[in-house]
């Protein structure tokens, strides 16, 4: 019993909240990957541009709120991400058109990009926060948890109790729904072949008669669904802050390039190594040892690798290694 | 001019952070005007320089370091032994995945062990009354000298970075550099026993005089009476002019105090200004333009490319260092909290671009230019907003809303002001001149 107690243990505290956080991570690393692969830039401006779509998302929920729109259980969120996703391509375009197609055209070094991409950054931030503000929002709304602690407890007569969120399923459902879309979509139809052979080799691909512009407007709708849904689901499942979403920006980057970078499957893999392992290092295994272990042999001290503050600081230096022993990343990206 | 609309004490609190960005942007300009390379992690080594001011500058913790700076010391040998078995260990024996697996090995045993070694030192010093101390305290030098030492110690972090980190490419580069700065305020943030992380250390000794001091000092007193004796004897009665006076000393002292601060960062400035100008013109300053523009072509020429842009590097994080020592001692307090990229390390590159990377002059003009929009963003688009809103009623909900979110219209001033420069003037308000004989 104590063994089943320790895996719920485990369940509870680790593989579920770092499958829903790995998630998260996988869907702003596949957008930086996609950027990258296909506009050949650093795009510095990830964090902010989903804190856009998620407040675009914000701004319709509370419009179907006040309507009195609901989906019963369901947040009514999720009637909302459409239209968030709409707003979040039409930002993205405009940007696009203003901003980076002039370097495209100019075929500026990725350096320049980068710093373009870091002014796009400061108005999206701006314009972030003079819309709705830099506090902390909650638009979560319907059915909090599917399965209670203390239920599960009462059900299986378990020591430990499981709470598994709504919003932690709904995560991993639309990230995986959407990454084998992706998937299909890049893998299977004419575009997404075409997009491809655009990263792989520009110019063979535009003598090949693949048209650029088409390319990029695609892969900008491809970034916008990422955006809003990726940040979305964040702010669902935590909280709506612009800070946050910046911040997030590092570890979204750490699993970009720890995946390979330009590398869409090694992006999605990448959000979920960032994920374990931080979380894997950084949690006080005592409990799980108490229950493991004969009494005789149970840990005074809390066994916890690292400080839960230095959660950030693993990502980091993981990708650190990564970067000294294999540039291209664990799934072979582009050489840096 | 704020002297005029506001005060001159605002103005010139304003003007000392304007001599500081100047030379964090110096540094920054070093690395990337000069040599091309990007670094991203001015913040880590702002932060590196301020640990500097208090490690200098605080009167050593007795107690602390009779609670636990015997387990601290042992901790940091043991890190020493590890560093020189690893290099041994580099050293002997040829490249293979077990020589991979032992370093490996030998660093991670060697972090638990000293995780485990130097917890009780820890969980002692950081027991020393904590609300007050609870740190191992500094040196108890002046203050000045951290500028130095934070120059040391940002340009031995940008050892360790550039040694790991320069073989990338630039975006990658940049990417790095941003994340092991993070790592290091990381570290700087939750080291309570070294920096008393989050706690703050405030009261930081100061190499200008007090204002509590000053206001009662004979010299100072007669000086603002001095200045002002035009403006005193139009007041007849003689209490009413004491008093009078007495206002006059107690702004006056806040002046005097942020004009020697202004004095002594100037001088920074200039020398910090005649050095890179020197070095500019010099053939070294030829040959890091020449490995810029063309790597491969100085590699041939027979420069060690490798060396130099390592050397770079740590002279440009050097130079940051020393504005985050600056920082520290004029603020007179340590808020490990308040380093975000966002502040010490976009703005600052906002401030190399707008200003004109690779020129000096540009650099110092960026870092005025960008730090006064900073600060009068606020108030010039409070001012805008009224403007534009004149005729709306004050309640109307849009007019509200603007003004509530004024602060923010700073990013929007930046970012537009950075995409800009970068499109329509690509080099900067200065350009970078370099003359071809």
């Amino acid at each position: 019993m104590d063994f089943v107690n320790a895996i719920i243990l485990l369940l509870n505290y680790i593989f579920i909240p770092a499958l829903t956080y790995g998630s998260q991570l996988a869907l702003g690393a596949i957008f930086v990957t996609l950027i990258y692969g296909i506009l050949r830039f650093a795009n510095f401006a990830t964090g902010d541009m989903m804190s856009f779509g998620t407040m675009m998302t914000i701004l319709f929920t509370w419009y179907f709120q006040s309507l009195g729109v609901s989906l019963g259980v369901l947040p009514t969120a999720l009637l909302a991400i459409p239209f968030g996703i709409i707003f979040m391509i039409l930002y993205m375009l405009l940007i696009d058109k203003f901003v980076f197609k002039y370097y495209r055209h100019q075929k500026s070094p990725p350096v320049q990009f980068a710093m373009v991409s870091i002014g796009v950054m400061f108005v999206t931030q701006a314009v972030v926060r003079i819309i709705i503000g830099p506090g902390d929002r909650r638009f979560f709304d319907g059915e909090k948890f599917i399965i209670k602690a203390r239920e599960f407890k009462e059900m299986t007569g378990l020591n430990e109790g499981l709470a598994i969120k709504s919003t932690q399923v709904l995560t991993i459902f639309v990230t995986i729904v959407l990454v084998s879309l992706l998937f299909w979509f890049l893998n299977k139809t004419k575009t997404g072949k075409s997009m491809k052979a655009y990263s792989d080799n520009e110019d063979l691909a535009l003598l090949s008669g693949i048209d650029p512009k088409k390319i990029v407007l695609v892969t900008w709708v491809i970034a916008g669904i990422l955006a809003t849904i990726g940040g979305a689901l964040y702010g669902l499942d935590k909280s709506f802050k612009p800070f946050t979403y910046f911040n997030n920006m590092l570890p979204i980057f750490a699993a970009a390039i720890v995946g390979g970078i330009g590398n869409p499957f090694g992006a999605f893999l990448g959000g979920y190594v960032i994920a374990f392992s931080e979380i894997l290092l950084t949690y006080a295994y005592k409990k799980f040892f108490m229950y493991v272990l004969p009494e005789s042999m149970e840990p005074d001290s809390l066994v916890q690798l690292l400080s839960t503050d230095y959660k950030f600081a693993v990502s980091f230096s993981i990708l650190v290694i990564v970067l000294i022993y294999r540039p291209s990343g664990i799934f072979k990206g582009k050489v840096l | 001019m704020v002297g005029i609309f506001q005060s001159w004490n605002i103005a010139l609190s304003i003007f000392n952070l304007c001599l500081i960005s100047a030379v964090m942007t110096m540094g920054a300009n070093i690395q990337w005007g000069y040599a091309g390379l990007i670094n991203f992690g001015i913040m880590g080594y702002t932060a590196l320089g301020g640990l500097a001011a208090v490690l200098i500058s605080v009167d050593p913790v007795q107690e602390a370091w009779r609670a636990g700076g015997f387990d601290i010391i042992m901790s940091l040998w043991l890190i020493v032994v590890m560093v020189l078995v690893i290099r041994f260990i580099l050293k002997r024996f040829e490249k293979s995945k077990i020589r991979t697996y032992s370093i490996a090995a030998i660093i991670i045993s060697g972090i638990l062990l000293i995780r485990f070694s130097a917890e009780p030192g820890i969980e002692a010093i950081e027991a020393v009354d904590p609300a007050k101390t609870g740190f191992l305290g500094g040196f108890g030098l002046p203050i000045i000298f951290s500028w130095i030492v934070g120059a040391l110690f940002a340009g031995g972090l940008a050892f360790i970075v550039g040694k790991v980190a320069l073989g990338l490419r630039a975006d990658y580069l940049a990417i790095a550099t941003l994340l092991i700065s993070e790592i290091v305020i990381a570290i700087i943030k939750h080291e309570d026993w070294l920096t008393r992380g989050v706690k703050n250390v405030i009261g930081l000794k100061r190499p200008a005089p007090y204002e509590v001091d000053l206001q009662t000092t004979d010299w100072f007193i007669k000086l603002v009476e001095k200045f002002n004796s035009g403006k005193l004897s139009l007041i007849e009665n003689l209490a009413d002019r004491q008093a009078a006076l007495n206002q006059l000393v107690i702004e006056g002292s806040s002046v005097f105090v942020k004009l020697c601060y202004s004095g002594l960062f100037l001088v920074v400035v200039i020398i910090l200004l005649i050095l890179t100008q020197k070095a500019l013109y010099s053939p070294w300053g030829r040959m890091m333009r020449a490995i810029r523009d063309n790597e491969e072509a100085a590699n041939a020429m027979g420069k060690n490319v490798v060396k130099q842009h390592l050397l770079i590097f740590i002279l440009g994080s050097a130079i940051v260092g020393i504005a985050g020592a600056m920082l520290v001692t004029q603020d007179g307090l340590f808020t490990p909290g308040s380093y975000r990229p966002m502040r010490y390390t976009f703005l600052i590159w906002v401030m190399v671009i707008v200003g004109g990377s690779g020129n000096n002059f540009g650099a110092i003009l960026g870092g005025f230019v960008v730090w006064f929009l900073w600060i009068e963003a606020a108030p010039i688009s409070l001012f805008l907003i009224n403007f534009f809103t004149a005729g709306i009623p004050e309640t109307n909900a849009l007019k509200a809303h603007l003004i509530e979110s004024v602060p923010y219209f700073r990013f929007l001033m930046m970012g537009l002001g950075l995409l800009f420069i970068m499109r329509y003037r690509p080099k900067g308000i200065l350009p970078e001149k370099i003359e071809i004989k």
